[in-house]
């Protein structure tokens, strides 16, 4: 015969506190393990350390760079088109400007241009592809994916490049116009990780248990699609750059006399091949932070396993 | 039959996407701010000539009608007068397309022998030096931006040890081909004209190289990645087992079923190839579409720069439908279902 139970025969119920305590303990011993797993790999952490060199180099540029007056309009023509010294790491420019600060500031353009573009781009293209993919079969689902099927029937780069022109150039509208045409990659991506998503037995729990269609897009599907997205964004930054740059270099972005990396790489081109270190000082720059990103990029590719990227 | 079925469906759904493309284009061509005839004639021009240009364009009507006179005018055939050349921009196309398909055609060529090629290369010499080196070459190929390449190449094989020309499609002096396909290097073999094919092929050698690095390098890691993976499946070690020459299982077995992944890139990747088109032309003064749309772009001649979007994105869709077909030539299972999966 069963035995009835008292309430003091219980184990006392876990209180708010003691779950949340719980999860920060779980939430730093993954992040003290994921952190192991990324420092076994070399070259990610190399990726990792480039990165915060230059991000520290652009932030701190008034001060790391050696002639920071050099990044404005000046000029010095006793000391122009001087090759690499010990006085200008990188030698010096047609009118005399040191290329080393010049390179340091250019790293400014290169960041703003893929943190800005990045911070337009995802949330936008996520939320399409989200919704787009959760309310599959639907005519949401048909216009919004079809519209996205438009953009991706150019490369981006030669819209980017039609749009910038319509517009006046400088780095802003580069931004606009690359943000216009970058947003589908990720909807796509959101889209296909989204229609997977909607068929786990949690969010059809969550359905079943009445849950709101905000809750179930924002706290069930979204939070398990954040690997592959940030993967996807470390990757990215890396080729907004380089398209960042190639707007410069045509004459649609970063405007002489301000130090962009592809601006630069234009004017110098004149002076190849004698005076080479006008133009290739600042090709280094951008290979450099490019490979940096795209190392760490692998590596968290890696790390979180998010394939298909 | 199913291919028939196939092109159709895929034909189907291309004309919905050009047609939101050509939306697209109108959209940057019209909406954007700048008033349209004034920036075409310039600002000395006199009042009632604008008038006449506005009138003329049909910008005083509703937007919905402007396109749909543009729309009827692109289907007849006409695209408008380019402001820069002054001459229809259908004929400067038919002459500056050639160039550019050209190259497009040399590159991809590169980039299919040498990525597969490295691929494999790497994939056999798995973990030694020679995988070492390729990968790293790939690498770098992958993170340097074409433009820099397309510099360091003409700096390197083009001005310092003057290997190859440097600039144009043919030197001076030599004849020009008669304009059969405006493939220079067919046409001239059609005539006879041995030594102008063999120009125009050193010519093509810098751009066609510095195009395909990206892709190239691109190629090289998927098809090392699939060859590896591949290699531990049980298909192929139950074909060595059989006694089934080496020769034919990885020359046949592992490369047909390797190369899917590398198929379906290509067409990815063929739209980097197409952009990156633009700089490389411009760096090495290619007379392609490419070149033709930068200028364009910087002088905002916004009839040359519709058309030259237009045919690239036709091209882009032509090109991904002849991957879908190669990849299910190669995959069974995935044999003209339809659309690549989203």
């Amino acid at each position: 015969m069963a035995r009835e139970i008292t309430a003091g025969e219980l184990p006392a119920p876990i209180t708010r506190e003691q779950v949340n305590q719980l999860q920060r303990k779980n939430r730093r011993e993954n992040l003290g393990r994921s952190w192991y797993k990324f420092s076994r790999n070399p070259l990610s952490v190399i990726g990792g350390a480039t990165i915060l060199v230059v991000v520290l180099m652009a932030v701190f540029a008034p001060w790391v760079a050696p002639f920071p007056e050099h990044a404005q309009p000046f000029t010095d023509f006793a000391n122009a088109s001087k090759p690499p010294s010990a006085q200008n790491l990188f030698g010096t420019d047609e009118i005399g400007r040191d290329i080393l600060s010049r390179v340091i500031f250019g790293f400014r353009f290169s960041l703003m241009m893929g943190m800005i573009v990045l911070a337009l781009v995802v949330p936008t293209g996520v939320f399409l592809g989200l919704v787009a993919g959760y309310f599959q079969g639907g005519w949401l689902d048909t216009l919004i994916m079809r519209v996205t099927d438009v953009f991706l029937a150019v490369p981006p780069l030669i819209l980017a490049l039609a749009i910038a022109a319509v517009l006046e150039p400088n780095l802003s509208n580069a931004m606009v116009a690359v943000s216009l045409m970058w947003w589908p990659w990720y909807t796509r991506l959101s889209y296909g990780l989204a229609s997977t998503l909607r068929n786990e037995f949690y969010v059809s729990s969550a359905e079943t248990l009445g849950a709101s269609k905000f809750h179930i897009l924002f706290h069930e599907i979204l939070p398990n699609m954040t690997s592959p997205i940030f993967t996807k964004m470390s990757l990215d930054m890396g080729w907004v750059i380089i398209i960042g740059a190639t707007l410069s270099f045509v004459g649609l972005g970063v405007q002489p006399p301000k130090p962009g990396l592809g601006t630069m790489m234009a004017s110098g081109a004149k002076f190849l091949p004698d005076q080479w270190w006008i133009a290739m000082f600042p090709a280094l720059g951008i290979v450099v932070v490019v490979l940096g990103f795209n190392l760490f990029g692998d590596g968290l590719r890696d790390l979180l396993s998010a394939e298909g990227v | 039959m199913r291919l028939l079925g196939f092109l159709a469906r895929r034909g189907f759904q291309s004309v919905f996407v050009l047609l939101g493309l050509s939306i697209l284009i109108f959209i940057i061509a019209r909406v954007l701010p700048g008033d349209r005839a004034r920036t075409a004639l310039g600002a000395r021009a006199p009042q009632w000539v604008v008038d006449r240009l506005r009138e003329d364009l049909h910008l005083a009507q509703p937007l919905v009608a402007q396109y749909g006179y543009w729309l009827g005018d692109a289907l007849q055939g006409d695209l408008g007068i380019s402001l820069v050349t002054r001459r229809a921009v259908t004929d400067d196309i038919r002459d500056f397309l050639p160039a550019s398909l050209e190259l497009v055609l040399f590159s991809g060529l590169i980039t299919a022998v040498g990525g597969i090629g490295l691929g494999i290369l790497s994939a056999r010499h798995k973990d030694t030096w020679v995988d070492n080196i390729i990968r790293v070459f790939s690498y770098m190929g992958v993170v340097i931006p074409s433009f820099v390449a397309a510099i360091l190449l003409l700096l390197l094989f083009g001005l310092i040890l003057d290997w190859f020309p440097s600039i144009g499609r043919l030197s001076e002096g030599v004849p020009r081909p008669p304009k059969i396909t405006g493939f220079y290097t067919v046409d001239s073999l059609l005539a006879g004209q041995f030594a102008t094919t063999w120009d125009a092929l050193k010519h093509l050698v810098l751009p066609a190289v510095a195009l395909a690095l990206g892709s190239l390098s691109q190629e090289a890691r998927i098809t090392r990645s699939t060859m590896s993976d591949n290699l531990s499946k049980d298909y192929i070690a139950a074909g060595r087992a059989l006694g089934v020459p080496e020769r034919l299982v990885t020359g046949r077995f592992l490369l047909k079923a390797s190369l899917i992944p590398t198929v379906s890139i290509f067409g990815l990747d063929f739209a980097a190839t197409l952009s990156n088109a633009f700089l490389v032309e411009l760096i090495f003064v290619w007379p392609g579409i490419s070149r033709y749309g930068v200028n364009a772009m910087l002088r905002k001649d916004l009839n040359a720069i519709s058309a030259v979007i237009l045919i690239l994105g036709i091209t882009f869709i032509i090109v991904n439908i002849l991957v879908d077909l190669g990849v299910g030539a190669l995959d069974p299972r995935i044999r003209l279902r339809g659309a690549r999966s989203d």
